[in-house]
């Protein structure tokens, strides 16, 4: 199977003034094309700054990234810009919707920027609100929506255009267990399709979604396990 | 594409607070000040115009003594003649050429004597002309007619008993002594809203020869040009034939040969000194506006700097986010100079309102459209060049700080 993502001895360091934060170091990761994997960590050991190192969110320091055998450590804003809205779908802890526009418009925004028509765009967005059962909210903005709600608006979203890899950043974090439940069993639907899923959380047992664990520390990897049915 | 980065602004824009609109101020005035002053000036220089009776864009008027606005034939050194009017009639682009005067008469009415002006209506054939160039018509009566001699017809303030200072209204049929001698009455003329046509009354040239002793002189000569495409070389033509039959030099000339262009022009200078003033004011106003609006967008990207944050994750390029800023600050001008122009438009008509009934003149409110349609697109362009530091700022955000909130 092919590797949708190769991160090879990378390091990110924020500098703040004249403290400097080596957020992620020397670290090593592959993933292949529809795996299902998981990190794991306590808090402040990288997770959320490796997320977006693999969603060409953030540049590392140091190191390189490949996102489907492409070197991506290098490109511009702009070029990274076009493949993160094409390759990749993020989910927020926080949801993230965009608070002036409708479920429809918040879903149908990534395809804008890729340069789809508006009339695929609406017929696409409605497609996949209805598949995450919200055919009666299309039109209601965010802060009339449940957190269950948003979140599956939000995973509407992240596959607008298809991506090849969905990156959850804590998607349940906001989330009861009944709602987080939905939200993962509909990673599971996803990767079952053929789709690269990447899960950052906390807890164990949503860790058991996955197939392999990455468990960071410090920065670096400490341990991977599997999940062998 | 540009469309859609429109309809999301004007989404953005719907969540805006009243502080935002405040900053509007600015521009709103602005765009206010410049509408209005132009609209006032556009039926300022209409009602000018038909001030000194121009109405036809084909006249050439032709008088003695140098540039200036003495009446006509009032300290003239060197008179015109109906022999001038002849040659000038002999150009090629000239239609026709009409001698006229302008006397001070005494008008008796009602036991009562007033000196008015008497302005000459040329004989025969010349007489539809001169009312097709001045535009006259008759209210009540008829014109003065080929035939007509001892009748006059009179301006429409004589219609009336409280402007015509005789006590009683004058209307066709009755008799009048005009310095002394006998003459009928047999037209109303159709009110002009110009001071000089509407107090003034219309003698046939042989009559008011004979009443005044003119003579061969002439005050005024009023000449149709053929072809309103040429009325400068007309004008040119005129002055060459004027300085060879009076013997001046150029730039020494004792006449003055006006089209409506350069009658324009000279109510354009008057009015000219009032729009610097209000220009300076305008354009303080807008800069005031652009700065405001430059500074809200600017607050506007810290309160949301995490939707930026959003947008690039979901893979908006920095052109994205800078479009979407640029036409929001856009917008925001488009709204202060739409409301601008609708206020600047009331106001200039009420202005114009105002304006005459203060000179007893009629001005009427013109409502242009390109200038409303130049008002608006430059109040869009004002805000957009505004927004550009913003954008650019809001463009450059980092994502991922962005999301950290
Ligand atoms: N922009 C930044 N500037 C400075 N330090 C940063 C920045 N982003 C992250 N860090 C630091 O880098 C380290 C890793 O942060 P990161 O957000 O990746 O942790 P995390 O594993 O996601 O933690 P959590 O589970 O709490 O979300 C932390 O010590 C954090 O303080
Ligand atoms: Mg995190």
């Amino acid at each position: 199977m092919d590797e949708i993502i190769k991160i090879e001895n990378v390091s990110k360091i924020y500098k703040t003034g004249t403290t400097k934060v080596e957020a992620v170091r020397k670290l090593n990761l592959s993933v292949k094309k529809g795996e299902f994997i998981a990190i794991m960590g306590p808090s402040g050991s990288g997770k959320s700054t490796s997320m977006n190192l693999i969603g060409s969110l953030d540049l590392p320091t140091e190191g390189k990234i490949f996102l489907d055998g492409k070197d991506i450590s290098h490109l511009n804003e702009s070029a990274l810009s076009q493949i993160r809205g094409k390759k990749i779908g993020f989910i927020f802890q926080q949801f993230n919707l965009i608070p002036n526009l409708t479920a429809k418009e918040n879903v149908a925004l990534p395809m804008l920027f890729q340069g789809i028509s508006s009339k695929k765009r609406e017929k696409r967005a409605s497609e996949l609100l209805k598949m995450l059962g919200l055919k009666e909210r299309m039109n209601s903005y965010p802060n009339q929506l449940s957190g269950g709600e948003q979140q599956r608006v939000a995973i509407a979203r992240a596959l607008a255009n298809d991506p090849e890899v969905i990156l959850a950043d804590e998607p349940t974090g906001n989330l009861d267990s009944k709602n987080g439940k939905i939200v993962l069993d509909f990673l599971k639907s996803l990767n079952k399709k053929g789709k690269t899923i990447i899960l950052v959380t906390h807890d164990q047992n949503l860790a058991k979604y996955a197939e392999k664990i990455f468990w960071l520390r410090d920065g670096k990897i400490e341990k991977v396990t599997s999940n062998k049915k | 594409m540009i469309l859609d980065y429109l309809i999301l602004s004007f989404k953005n824009l719907k969540r805006r607070g009243v502080r935002s609109w405040l900053t509007l101020l600015g521009i709103f005035i602005g765009i206010t000040l410049v509408v209005s002053l132009v609209s006032l000036g556009n039926s300022l220089q209409l009602a000018v115009m038909s001030q000194f009776g121009v109405s036809s864009t084909q006249v050439i008027t032709v008088q003695a003594g140098g540039v200036g606005y003495t009446p006509p034939g009032s300290g003239v050194v060197k008179y015109l003649t109906s022999e001038d009017a002849r040659e000038i009639e002999k150009l090629d682009l000239v239609e026709v050429a009409i001698p006229r005067n302008i006397e001070t008469v005494k008008l008796q009415f009602n036991r009562k004597t007033r000196l008015v002006a008497a302005a000459s209506i040329p004989e025969g054939e010349k007489r539809k002309y001169i009312y097709q160039l001045l535009d006259l018509t008759a209210e009540k009566g008829r014109l003065l007619e080929k035939e007509d001699s001892k009748k006059i017809i009179l301006g429409y303030n004589f219609f009336d008993k409280d402007k015509n200072g005789f006590d009683k209204k004058i209307v066709p049929g009755k008799s009048v002594l005009i310095n002394g001698r006998k003459f009928k009455v047999v037209g109303i003329i159709e009110k002009k809203g110009s001071f000089i046509l509407d107090n003034v009354i219309c003698v046939g040239d042989d009559d008011l020869k004979e009443l005044a002793g003119y003579g061969d002189e002439v005050d005024l000569i009023v000449v149709k040009v053929k072809d309103k495409d040429l009325m400068n070389k007309a004008k040119d033509e005129i002055e060459n034939l004027l300085r060879k039959r009076r013997d001046v030099k150029k730039g020494e000339e004792d006449f003055t040969v006006q089209t409506p262009q350069s009658l324009l022009e000279t109510v354009n200078k008057v009015l000219g000194g009032v729009n610097v003033f209000v220009i300076i004011l305008a354009s303080i106003s807008i800069v005031v506006g652009a700065i405001g609006i430059a500074n809200t967008m600017t607050t506007s990207i810290l309160e949301r700097k995490r939707e930026i944050g959003i947008m690039k994750a979901i893979g908006a390029r920095n052109k994205d986010i800078f479009l979407q800023f640029f036409i929001e600050a856009g917008i925001l001008g488009l709204i202060g100079g739409v409301f601008g122009a609708i206020a600047g438009t009331i106001l200039g008509y009420f202005g114009a309102m105002e304006l005459n009934k203060l000179m007893n003149i009629f001005a009427r409110p013109e409502i242009s459209f390109s200038l409303l349609f130049l008002a608006i697109m430059s109040s869009f362009f004002i805000g957009s060049i505004a927004g550009v530091i913003p954008a650019m700022r809001a463009a450059k955000q980092n994502p991922v700080e962005c999301l950290r909130g």
